[in-house]
């Protein structure tokens, strides 16, 4: 049993470091990639009255952090719910 | 009525409210002082948070701060609110799981040693202590422009309800308080925006106004700044003027150091569950959101109005606002070339620190300086941190919203002091004198520990507001810095890691702090005329440097540690449990052994 119980856990801190690498992975693409890194030649594209690199660096890595963390309560909340279930 | 009766009613009004609610929130034990007995729901902690991680430099200081500095600005947007993921994702569910007060007692377990709780304890206490002078410069600057009382009077004033609140109601007493503050400062931010957006470009929705085009006028708002500037000299709004490298170091040292800070990450242990941790992380950036989106418009709208409204404008015809700020010390006028206007261009209008000459007055009425003028031609100076606050005034709103801005930026100062203050008093407390000194302390003696900690700091609090050390700045990225370079590094292996240890773990640490203080302390205090980007290493500056010292510190941990003998086992086992999933119903005490 506790063996199953380890390899339950290992299951879980898995899926759990998969889902916040794929999180901080576009964490950092919108932030450092579009607001700064690439900001020239985004600036290139308008959308609406905003330069879109400068979009990214004063709003939009914002909304992104925000659409981010909602993803990772549903997600995390959701393997809680399937491996915390098996416990006990 | 005007604006001052106003200010009067309504901060007399929120003071009230947040008096009463403490009264009915009060704290009766250590858990419920410290941790407001981990009972909070997750919507109301999420508030909180928000209150408690907006300071008055986020209420006052960022749009003012951006407004100046164009896309530059962008650094603080992105690093204080992307160093909220990093926390969110990488730091909350897992202190919260291991359910102790504070990151030293954090630092201390996981790292098996009071060497590593004395430093994380001492880094607590000087980050906190930084933060609180700062809210306090906040306080006062509210008081002496809307209420005519001497700053030394706000700051008391400021201080006795702080003293208040956080002494009798602990954590309990703050949450609850937090989240009427936060309802208080968020409308205050937002009806002035809303307002200005609408006069602008009308558009209501101040996150898309700034991207409209003026009303009238058929040309976008940013492409108008971007012109207005350039006319003036200055570098385009939308492009600012840092390097790259030095933009990409300050952000990451701003995120990471944001990401350490105690007085946020404590109150993740206000909610009952992980998951609810999580939850409340979400309520809580989206609440910042709010107010972290609306800033960077109000920056433009502000810069827009100070660009068409003052250069070359005749003094005597110049309006209110300026001549009210200028009463209030936050603005100067040198009129240099002797023609009765005022010119205002990039570089500084005069060297050294601003002092007026209190005795005359110049032949327009102005207040006479008596630094000496700069070469330049720029005639003005302006304080960054009074365009949130004048905002309304220039753009000739009702009194009411002038004076429920101030009454927002006195709930932003209050909020996060009192944040910090509670960190302060539980580090002396619990860390220091409970865990180091008296070990059988029992909770009744613990408490009053910590509440005449509490009461200690908000009166050294106090003294550093009404006499501000004159390097504020300097010493805030010195903190972002220090978080960075010592906290962020030691939590994350500390969680990810089975295999760091305590040499590891000290070592990076100590080499972490060391760099980062030494670079600072060089370029800000030791030889200042030499701060500037071809003296900097890869052109990065003091307060980008943390995120270097984060480095190294990453790298001497790993290297140490490899080195060195493994964790033992029990420490192990501490990890993995951290680590586990939450079981169904499951509810985490706080425990306190």
């Amino acid at each position: 049993m506790a063996d199953d119980q380890t390899t339950s856990n290992r299951a879980y801190w898995r899926a759990n470091l998969k889902w916040v690498g794929i999180l901080m992975t576009i964490w950092f693409v919108v932030s450092y990639g579009c607001g700064i890194l690439f900001v020239n030649q985004l600036n290139q594209i308008e959308l609406g009255g905003f330069k879109l690199g400068f979009w990214f660096a004063q709003q939009g890595s914002i909304y992104v952090f925000v659409i981010l963390i909602a993803v990772y309560v549903k997600v995390m909340n959701g393997l809680d719910h399937k491996y915390g279930a098996k416990k006990s | 009525m005007d604006v001052q009766t106003w200010t009067y009613l309504l901060v007399g009004i929120t003071f009230a409210l947040y008096i009463g609610i403490a009264i009915w929130a009060r704290a009766g034990s250590t858990g419920e002082f410290y941790v407001a007995g981990g009972g909070v729901p997750a919507l109301a902690n999420g508030m909180a948070t928000a209150a408690d991680w907006m300071s008055a430099a986020s209420f006052i200081s960022m749009a003012g701060i951006i407004s100046f500095t164009g896309y530059d600005g962008s650094v603080y947007l992105m690093g204080w609110t992307g160093g909220y993921v990093l926390l969110a994702l990488l730091l909350a569910p897992y202190l919260r799981k291991f359910g102790k007060f504070t990151v030293p007692d954090f630092v201390g377990d996981r790292y098996y040693s009071k060497t590593a709780r004395l430093v994380a304890l001492i880094c607590a206490i000087f980050i906190s202590f930084t933060y609180v002078c700062g809210q306090m410069r906040g306080v006062g600057v509210v008081f002496s422009r809307f209420l005519s009382v001497e700053i030394e009077m706000g700051v008391i004033i400021g201080m006795t309800i702080v003293f208040f609140y956080a002494v009798l109601g602990g954590m309990k007493g703050i949450t609850y308080t937090q989240v009427a503050q936060y309802c208080v400062l968020i409308f205050a931010f937002m009806v002035p925006a809303i307002f200005i957006s609408l006069m602008m470009t009308g558009n209501p929705v101040p996150q898309l106004g700034f991207g409209s085009e003026v009303t009238g006028e058929g040309v976008f708002l940013l492409d108008k700044l971007d012109g207005l500037s350039q006319d003036l000299g200055f570098a385009p709004y939308t492009d600012g003027s840092k390097g790259m490298v030095d933009i990409f170091f300050i952000t990451m040292a701003l995120m990471v150091g944001t990401a350490g800070l105690p007085h946020v990450i404590i109150r993740f242990y206000t909610v009952k569950k992980v998951s609810a941790a999580r939850v409340s992380a979400f309520w809580a950036l989206l609440f910042i959101a709010i107010l972290y989106t609306t800033a960077p418009a109000v920056a433009v709208f502000a810069r827009t109005n100070l660009l068409e409204s003052v250069p070359n404008k005749p003094y005597a015809e110049a309006p209110g606002w300026i001549k009210s700020w200028e009463e209030a010390g936050l603005i100067a006028w040198l009129d240099k070339n002797k023609d009765g206007k005022i010119q205002y261009a990039p570089g500084k209008p005069f060297e050294g620190k601003l002092t007026y000459d209190e005795k005359n007055r110049g032949e327009n009425g102005e207040r006479l300086i008596t630094n000496p003028p700069s070469d330049g031609p720029n005639e003005l100076y302006v304080d960054r941190d009074i365009m949130v606050l004048a905002n309304p005034e220039i753009a000739q709103l009702p009194n009411w919203v002038v004076a429920l801005v101030a009454a927002g930026g006195l709930a932003a100062a209050l909020s996060t002091a009192a944040g910090l203050l509670l960190v302060i008093s539980t580090s002396v407390a619990h860390d220091l004198v409970k865990k180091t000194f008296v070990p059988g302390l029992d909770d009744k003696k613990e408490l009053l520990i910590a509440r005449c900690a509490a009461g200690f700091a908000v009166v050294i609090a106090g003294y550093f507001g009404i006499n501000p050390p004159g390097f504020v700045a300097e010493v805030v990225a010195f903190a972002f810095g220090l978080a960075a370079s010592s906290f962020f590094p030691v939590i994350i292996l500390g969680i990810f890691s089975t295999r760091m240890n305590r040499e590891g773990a000290i070592s990076g640490m100590i080499t972490g702090i060391v760099f980062t203080t030494a670079y600072i302390i060089y370029f800000k205090f030791i030889n200042p005329t030499a701060n500037s980007v071809e003296n900097w290493w890869f052109g990065i500056s003091p307060e980008g440097i943390g995120t270097l010292g984060m480095i190294i510190n990453f790298a001497v941990a790993f290297i140490i540690s490899g080195l060195t003998k493994r964790p033992p086992q029990d420490v192990v086992d501490m990890v993995e449990g951290i680590r586990e999933p939450e079981a169904e119903g499951e509810e985490l005490a706080v425990s306190d052994h």
